[in-house]
């Protein structure tokens, strides 16, 4: 991996960061002429019913105090170090609470969840997907491909409603929402995890599910051209077994190329897993981000659109960085070039 | 007459050989009758609110039910379908034309622009659209209108049409029939318009198609958290609805199951589409598949 390449991927991430920063901290201002304050200030007053005199007054205050009587570039760059520092404010909607502290709570339950799926997604389809390619292997897995493409084209949340319905709604096996049950503390006990665990299958599911016959196909359609190399050729001549040559010579090879579009996808993942935790009420990101966008909270949601950029930011640099050092077919070429 | 008949054996026969084209054209075109057949039939105004009464399970009065604010689901899926498409099918053609603009100028002039645009769009392909969308339409929430929609669907739309048109023209630059065509005198912007475009035709109907399921994605994603046309009864508004209404717990199985069914056809439709197109676009893949 040469120093170009590195300096060039972290310049890639500086800008990606940079971006994501200008965008939120323009777009709503750029969007509307809303005043978030009086926004607030009137739900306040809808739900306690009347607001007395001074509101004038009261919102040139909360306007100092959050800084937005200042110029906006004034604002900007006082945002951008808040950001650095991972400080996005009060929240709005919750105020004495700070936004970080709500995506601290948040977070953990969005990476479990998506993290685990994915990764059962994707070793689930890959695997299925190079069996497929594979001319001994049994042959129903012919007509399970077509089935899963189909899903795979449906969005995960609807695919959840339709599981909640199946089988929490009617059957009552799994429970309807949430990440543990109403009234219990959250705690490392033996009992909280494995109702953890079971609030966790539904949404899960849903992900596994949807996502099985993409990384399916797209592996299928790699291991085609992979069990065409002289090397699988040679392997058989050699009588090496079935098994040894799928696994040690024909899957090992494609599967890092399939990595990376791991990587590639995760955007979308998390786009479409934000909208499976709205569905069933889960803990996570995006049950928060539906809840900041339903008390117009400003601060929680470019705090939570930011979180999610960076994690997605980081992880792509990851494998980009990676992957040069597990593949020594990419520094190879490098070299020849 | 003769000639007429030949090519559209032919064009049977290519058909037969592609029932992923075939098949995802017969869907969208079923879900387009739909629409048209029930807007003939059943009047709009019968999918706005207190038009029936409310809460009612199917029944011969109300085809499929009504929901808690007196809307007629039937009604509601014909006019949702019909928003849903437009919205898509808008969006997808202006992220599109974004695309084919964008594209063509990065690829085929290259140079300092192509750095810029390249650089635009991988750093925008990295974000998650869903969470850009979000920003964008909370602040605007009870002012969203059907347009406002579209404009904002598209914004995110065209990145992936111009790098998939970038890429071809990079590859097509080079070709000789390119470089006879400039020998003869044709300027840059004739090159691309009568050599490049036809050339490219069936990568810009895949593009195209790939921009419009991306777009009703994202649209129906941003209407599910109840960030759509607040007025209007789109097909994911319709799922919103049905969520903060506790549809499910109430057992009204005709007001969330209906909007998913049809969502779930569109897009298995689309798929199928893209599936389709890109036989006609890579021929390689038909060998393989």
């Amino acid at each position: 991996m040469s120093l170009n390449y590195l300096l060039r991927r972290l310049g890639l991430f500086v800008v990606v960061v940079w971006a994501a920063v200008t965008l939120i901290f323009f777009l709503p201002r750029l969007a509307s002429e809303r005043n978030p304050i009086v926004e607030r200030m009137g739900q306040t007053a809808a739900s306690a019913g009347k607001l007395g005199e001074g509101v004038g007054e009261m919102v040139k205050a909360w306007e100092a105090k959050f800084g937005l009587d200042q110029p906006l570039w004034k604002q900007y760059l006082r945002y951008f170090r808040d950001v650095l520092h991972l400080d996005f404010g009060y929240s709005l909607a919750y105020y004495p609470t700070k936004v970080i502290d709500l995506i601290i709570k948040a977070l953990p339950w969005t990476i479990g969840l998506f993290g685990v799926a994915t990764l059962i997604s994707f070793l689930l389809g890959s695997l299925g997907g190079a069996l497929l390619a594979w001319p001994k292997a049994p042959r129903f897995l012919q007509y399970l491909l077509p089935f899963f493409l189909t899903l795979s084209a449906v969005p995960y949340y609807l695919l959840g409603l339709v599981l909640l319905f199946l089988f929490a709604f009617t059957t009552r096996i799994f429970p309807l929402s949430g990440g543990y049950p109403v009234g219990t503390v959250p705690s490392l006990s033996f009992p909280f995890i494995l109702e953890v665990l079971r609030h966790a299958v539904l949404p899960g599911c849903a992900m596994i599910i949807a996502g099985v016959g993409f990384w399916a196909l797209q592996m299928r359609g790699m291991m085609i051209i992979g069990l065409e190399e002289d090397y699988i050729a040679f392997a058989e001549a050699k009588g090496l077994k079935g098994n040894r040559i799928f696994f040690r010579y024909a899957l090992r090879n494609v599967l890092l190329p399939q990595a990376t579009s791991l990587a590639i996808t995760l955007g979308q993942v998390i786009s479409g897993g934000i909208l499976v935790e709205v569905v069933f009420g889960y803990p996570g990101l995006g049950t928060l981000l539906l809840k900041a966008v339903s008390g117009f909270d400003y601060n929680l949601i470019s705090g939570i659109v930011f979180i999610i950029i960076i994690i997605i930011a980081v992880a792509t640099l990851l494998v980009d960085l990676l992957y040069p050092l597990l593949d020594p077919r990419i520094t190879y070429q490098r070299r020849v070039k | 007459m003769k000639a007429l008949g030949k090519r559209l054996s032919r064009v049977g026969a290519y058909c037969r050989r592609n029932p992923k084209l075939v098949s995802g054209v017969s869907i969208i075109l079923t879900l387009v009758l739909f629409w048209l057949i029930g807007s003939l039939l059943l009047s709009p105004t019968r999918a706005q609110p207190i038009s029936g009464l409310p809460d009612q399970p199917p029944s011969l009065r109300y085809l499929l039910g009504t929901d808690s604010n007196g809307r007629e689901l039937l009604a509601v899926m014909v006019v949702g379908t019909g928003l849903t498409l437009r919205i898509g099918i808008l969006a997808g053609a202006i992220g599109l034309g974004i695309g084919i603009i964008l594209g063509f100028i990065s690829g085929y002039y290259g140079g300092l622009l192509d750095t810029v645009i390249k650089g635009i769009v991988d750093v925008l392909l990295t974000v998650p659209p869903l969470a850009v969308l979000v920003v964008i339409a909370a602040v605007i929430t009870r002012a969203m209108t059907l347009d406002s929609m579209i404009v904002i669907v598209a914004s995110l739309s065209w990145m992936l049409p111009t790098r998939t048109i970038r890429a071809q023209v990079l590859t097509m630059r080079e070709r000789a029939y390119i470089q006879v065509a400039r020998l003869s005198g044709m300027n840059s912007l004739e090159v691309i318009v009568k050599e490049l475009m036809p050339n490219l035709l069936p990568y810009l109907a895949a593009s195209f198609v790939g921009a419009t399921a991306a777009s009703i994605l994202a649209c129906i994603g941003l209407e599910a958290l109840g960030l759509g046309p607040q007025s209007l009864p789109t097909l994911g508004m319709t799922i919103f609805w049905s969520i903060s209404f506790s549809a499910m717990l109430r057992n009204m199985w005709w007001w969330w199951l209906p909007p998913i069914i049809i969502i779930a056809i569109l897009f298995v439709g689309l798929f199928l589409l893209t599936a389709g197109l890109d036989e006609i676009a890579n021929p390689r893949l038909r060998r393989r598949m």
